[in-house]
């Protein structure tokens, strides 16, 4: 997919710190107005792919341009980006107030234009009784709503946020999140969003960049991330509890994993390998078959419950399945207890089939 | 199932809490006043308090006595008379060679070379742990390890390589020269200090305030600056009391007596030969000299202890 006029766009970026690389040779355009998000485990390079982007980090070789300027070279206050940070990163001795129009302040802003920008952005994200007060008298997402509002008075075309909700307890993070959305909703900035957490990144994003190693594993919308990803990183990264993995060949029709012949039915092949492959099949524990839905089943088989853990609102189930420990997340409502046995049902066509050397999806 | 719940519903409700608890240990244990360790530890305390307040005592109770009176001897008596002639002739009147004017002079003359010294050598440093925690660049490491490498040689190898160099820059013997030294000698530590205190400050700050278009002084002085009261007070607290109680560089560097600093004087007073041996001038005129670190410390005790402990957070 090549992108019209990208609001930034990443070219041939190489970074190393002595003989660590930490990225290598990444290639990356993003759209206006696009939600893009960074997602990898720790050390994956995507922070440091953000400062490098907010020009608080040199790239060893490579372009940065944003809105078809180049500014590698230019200073991050020059870029037109803003940034929100993990741990919010307020000055601790200013107001709220003077967080906020620090940055106006030093670009040498009108008086009444930074007045304006200022109510402006604490009317949109509610924080207009906060402004006479010091950053150690607010809550946490407070002072988050602060760092986003720091990042809005300066009125930039391009958004980053370095794991802003990180620091937050779950329910507020929760919250949060949909006020993150919304804000893109009404804005329609770009924004580029580095997360660990697969939930954020799924629901926020319009599109996902996977990250490991300084390399890109996998550029799509939250769907095709999900649904078909790319290589064997990314199916195990992607889904919570993550796939199951059966190792097994290609055979005609079928995919052979011990003790089951499982029928390739209407699974859309990438790149059809010739029988006897070495293949793995991944398959997300929610696409697993049980109870009424049975009946559509291109396969079916019986297991012995080892393990059950009731979450509420669904239920895993643990058992011994293809010589593995089989994951399976059933309905809330299920009732099962451990020694049942229970029938359940794979439709290989939902499952990712990888190549066992290259791990790329078949 | 159910029934278990719904039991240990109405047991929560019908038992009012304690009730039925066995008798036995129950909440708080109480613990003995006089047990070993507290006697151990206050007794080693209280040894302790005695061993450094006695001789300020006797400072302070001789300091306070006529001549007659210390020359019966009982220097841990209080004084039968109040006196203060002691401290106004060491302030006034006391003689280090022929000048009889007391320590007045002396005192004036450490304020002149306290005063700049101690401005200029935390300006300096604080801006050093700026740069040096911040603003790391190539070779960065390398300057602060040759900074930390001056703090370990002994003053005594760079005694006379300064004289020459302060001889040959024509300051040899002038206040300003000694100021330059207090200066280059509290630079190690104060460096380091600050660079520490700096480096437990969130990164994330800095990058905020390097997108909000701040640049190497602004970040210092609006956004570093405000947060560094408590390191600047510790680092005050060690150059006013390092430079006020110095000896050493005063009498190497200083030449003529109209400009010694105060301990110099002091010492001269106290080790004159001629005459009477004055012990409640003497003690006074040490009591003087002390009391500006000790003012300090006194003004200062909570900052001091929350900037080293601020300082050592992270090394």
């Amino acid at each position: 997919m090549t992108i019209q006029n990208p609001s930034v766009s990443i070219k041939s970026l190489d970074l190393s710190f002595g003989a660590v690389k930490v990225l290598q040779n990444l290639n990356l355009d993003i759209a206006d107005g696009e939600f893009l998000v960074l997602l990898g485990s720790s050390g994956c390079g995507k922070s440091t792919l953000l400062n490098v982007i907010a020009g608080l980090l040199e790239p060893t070789d490579g372009q940065i341009w944003i809105k078809g300027q180049n500014v590698t070279w230019a200073e991050p206050s020059e870029r037109g980006i803003g940034m929100v940070f993990q741990s919010y990163a307020l000055y601790p001795q200013m107001t709220v107030e003077g967080n906020l129009t620090f940055g106006l302040k030093n670009a040498k802003v009108p008086k009444d234009e930074i007045a304006k920008r200022v109510a402006r952005a604490a009317e949109v994200l509610q924080i207009e009784p906060l402004l006479k007060r010091k950053p150690g008298a607010l809550s946490g997402g407070q002072r988050q709503r602060v760092a986003i509002g720091r990042a809005l008075v300066r009125d930039v075309e391009v958004f980053l946020f370095d794991e802003p909700l990180s620091n937050l307890d779950a329910k507020l993070r929760a919250d949060l999140r949909v006020e993150l959305k919304r804000l893109h909703n009404s804005l329609q900035n770009t924004m580029i969003y580095v997360t660990h957490d697969q939930v954020e990144a799924m629901t926020l994003a319009d599109r996902i960049a996977i990250m490991k190693g300084g390399k890109i594993m996998q550029l799509g919308t939250p769907a095709e991330i999900y649904g078909q990803p790319q290589n064997l990183y990314v199916a195990d990264f992607i889904g919570s509890p993550s796939m199951t993995f059966f190792d097994g060949a290609v055979n005609g029709a079928t995919i052979d994993i011990p003790g089951h012949d499982l029928p390739l039915g209407r699974y859309a092949f990438k790149d059809r390998p010739v029988d006897g492959t070495p293949a793995i099949i991944g398959i997300r524990p929610e696409h697993v078959m049980t109870g009424d839905n049975l009946a559509s089943a291109p396969y079916k088989t019986e297991v012995t419950v080892d393990l059950v853990e009731p979450m509420g609102s669904d239920t895993l189930v643990y058992c011994e399945f293809g010589g593995q420990t089989f994951r399976i997340r059933m309905d809330g409502q299920a009732q099962v207890a451990k020694g049942d046995r229970l029938t359940i049902g794979i439709d290989p066509a939902a499952a990712s089939l990888f190549d066992k050397t290259t791990e790329v999806r078949l | 199932m159910a029934d278990l719940a719904m039991q240990n519903a109405t047991a929560a409700m019908t038992q009012p809490l304690g009730q039925t608890l066995a008798a036995g240990p129950r909440g708080r244990k109480p613990k003995k006043r006089l047990s070993r360790a507290n006697i151990i530890v206050y007794g080693t305390l209280f040894v302790m308090a005695m061993y450094y307040a006695l001789p300020l005592y006797v400072m302070i109770v001789t300091s306070l006595k006529g001549m007659p009176e210390i020359r019966m001897g009982n220097i841990f008596a209080p004084p039968l008379e109040i006196t203060f002639q002691p401290w106004v002739k060491a302030w006034q009147e006391a003689c280090t060679g022929i000048n009889c004017d007391g320590l007045s002079r002396g005192f004036w003359n450490s304020v002149r070379i306290l005063i700049p010294s101690v401005i200029l050598s935390v300006a300096i440093a604080s801006v050093n742990g700026y740069a040096l925690s911040m603003w790391k660049f190539k070779g960065s490491e390398v300057f602060f390890t040759i900074l930390m490498i001056g703090a370990f040689i002994p003053y005594q190898v760079m005694l006379y390589p300064i004289v020459i160099l302060l001889r040959e820059a024509g300051l040899y013997g002038s206040l300003t020269g000694l100021v330059l030294v207090h200066v280059a000698f509290g630079m190690p530590i104060n460096t380091l200090l600050f660079r520490n205190y700096f480096s437990s400050i969130p990164e994330e700050l800095f990058k905020a305030a390097r997108v909000d278009g701040a640049g190497f002084w602004a970040i210092f002085f609006k956004i570093i600056l405000p947060m560094s009261l408590p390191i600047c007070v510790v680092a005050l607290i060690i150059q006013v009391t390092g430079i006020w109680n110095d000896f050493l560089f005063g009498v190497t560097y200083i030449s003529s007596p109209d400009r010694y600093p105060m301990t110099v004087q002091l010492n001269n007073i106290v080790n004159s030969v001629q005459g009477v041996k004055e012990y409640n001038v003497n003690m006074a005129a040490t009591l003087l000299t002390g009391l500006v670190p000790l003012v300090i410390y006194f003004a200062s005790g909570k900052l001091f202890v929350r900037g080293i402990a601020a300082g050592a957070v992270k090394g």
